[in-house]
């Protein structure tokens, strides 16, 4: 499955490293990656393919969370489903 | 690969203004379940309902994980009892209801509705002994929800019904003032009750649906408003167009979870209801998307018209983005879910005859509000009579939700907690209808019913 992994806060050192470590750690293959900086504002969008049945993505998606909040950021990951519905007819 | 604009659109949509799902329903057939003997109706229902639902909240905790949208409330809702118990007696049918709250209890689901009749045209013996059983039966439950239908535009209003409901819903305030008269919060009296709502209190599984069906309800108030708020001085065409697209967003979410749930627990589909749904929460309320419109509070003049332009541009924003829509599907203004509403109530700006006015042109009716505990059963029945003419003539669902609430006086506050949040002893036209309503019968159906 594909989800798209955002990572919301404060501009900060090594963000994108901590994250892809994270996701090669899972497996997971990034796939796509884009990332603005707004004043201090630090905003990362990843496209990220993780392998059903190897991965649990709660569990995924929970260790993102708390990685968020070990470096104040917000990091959430959501399937791409709920993208593609909600913006694409 | 996705719009940056558009993910974080979505993530501020659920973060900061509470998207979410505000009902998984599964809809249980108890046709199969028939009985003569109350024992063996009960052993049967339970034994299916557990059945049939026992994935229904582990299923919708692993989408809620997978797309990062919270699902509120994962339901029930059953065939009405008084058609499935049609030989059972008053006894049997308390009996049954606390079999549905063990049933609920045990799936974990937080209401099962479904403790119904349907009695707009006139009722069976077994419809008379559920309905008299509702006081005592919401007494000794705890997620058990009860509604009457007791009008359609095609078959009239039964007053007779209507006659006794005053009384049904005084009693179930008494059986319940410990808990300021929680029961009333769980029974509804309908016109024109849809039979695939997903929404509690009124959720039934209609005898037109099959053995098993999924129904979504989606909510999302809180976007709405956010949505309205970035048009501020615009006029109303683009205040509408923007709520048209923000419903169809919604919607868009709540068809994916109702696909995805039916698909995971092999049940079919059956709707999405695109309905505002408020909760008691800061920013999730439907009287500050009307605030934001530019009222100065809700219940003023002017809610009427705010209210039905963002009752038509839910519903067309909505439609498109659903393959079957269905259920109440349009905005909701319970007074005791809803922050704003609550507030526009203790300013003195909204009364009961204005929020009757509203019900007119959204869906569902006087709902969730609260009363002088010592108002008398026929003008209870004469408020419901009143609301469910709008119903029948306006042919759409209406349906009152009222709370009499024992020992308490206008202006006092009674609490209920969670999602049925707190509401405002709101103060009611006392003048005697009761000569009207004791001539009982039936009021006709209008004309607009003969359109064959």
């Amino acid at each position: 499955m594909k989800a798209v992994i955002t990572v919301i806060g404060k501009d900060s050192m090594g963000i994108i490293a901590k994250v892809s470590a994270y996701c090669s750690e899972y497996k997971a293959n990034i796939l796509d990656i884009s990332q603005t900086v707004l004043q201090d504002y630090f905003a990362m969008i990843m496209l990220v393919d993780i392998k059903e049945g190897e991965v649990n993505f709660g569990v995924f998606a929970d260790g993102l969370d708390s990685l968020g909040k070990d470096n104040n950021l917000k990091i959430h990951a959501m399937h791409e489903d709920i993208f593609n519905s909600m913006h694409r007819i | 690969m996705l719009n940056t604009k558009d993910i974080l659109e979505t993530i501020e949509m659920i973060r900061t203004d509470h998207l979410d799902i505000r009902t998984v329903t599964m809809g249980i057939s108890l046709m199969d379940c028939l009985s003569s003997d109350g024992a063996v109706f009960c052993d049967r229902i339970y034994d299916k309902i557990t059945k049939k639902a026992k994935n229904l909240v582990p299923v919708c905790e692993e989408i809620e994980r997978q797309y990062g949208i919270p699902i509120i409330n994962k339901r029930i809702s059953v065939t009405p009892v008084s058609l499935a118990g049609g030989n059972l007696g008053y006894d049997d049918f308390v009996r049954v209801a606390r079999t549905l709250d063990r049933a609920a209890a045990d799936m974990g689901v937080n209401f099962i509705g479904g403790f119904s009749a349907l009695v707009q045209k006139g009722s069976t013996p077994a419809e008379d002994a559920l309905i008299d059983s509702i006081p005592q039966a919401l007494s000794e439950t705890e997620s058990v929800c009860s509604s009457v239908n007791v009008a359609t535009t095609k078959a009239g209003i039964n007053m007779d019904a209507v006659a006794k409901m005053g009384h049904i819903i005084k009693k179930t305030a008494l059986l319940t003032a410990d808990r300021d008269s929680i029961g009333c919060a769980k029974l509804v009296v309908f016109a024109n009750a849809p039979d695939d709502n997903p929404f509690m209190a009124g959720a039934f599984h209609g005898v037109g649906e099959g053995d098993c069906v999924i129904n979504v309800g989606v909510s999302g108030p809180g976007v709405v408003r956010s949505a309205v708020e970035k048009t501020r001085g615009a006029s109303l065409s683009e205040v509408s167009e923007i709520i048209k697209k923000t419903a169809f967003k919604i919607t868009r979410v709540g068809q994916l979870v109702a696909r995805d749930a039916s698909m995971r627990l092999e049940v079919p589909f059956g709707i999405v209801d695109l309905s505002l749904a408020p909760t008691p929460a800061i920013g999730d309320s439907v009287a500050r998307i009307l605030e934001e419109m530019g009222l100065e509070c809700c219940g003023g003049c002017g809610t009427t018209a705010a209210l039905a332009l963002l009752n038509d541009a839910v519903k067309k924003g909505g439609v498109m983005a659903s393959s079957h829509v269905g259920g109440l599907s349009g905005a909701f203004i319970p007074v005791s879910e809803d922050e704003g509403m609550i507030n526009a109530v203790n300013k003195g700006c909204l009364c009961l005859e204005k929020l009757e006015a509203m019900t007119a042109v959204c869906s569902v009716g006087l709902d969730m509000i609260a009363v002088p505990g010592e108002t008398n059963a026929d003008v209870i029945s004469a408020l419901i009579a009143d609301e469910i003419s709008i119903g029948v003539v306006n042919s759409k669902t209406t349906a009152v939700r009222i709370i009499p609430a024992e020992g308490k006086k206008t202006g006092d506050i009674i609490s209920f907690g969670g999602l049925l949040g707190d509401a405002p002893v709101m103060n009611i036209n006392s003048s005697s209808p009761s000569a009207f309503i004791k001539r009982g019968g039936r009021i006709p159906a209008p004309l607009q019913s003969l359109k064959n």
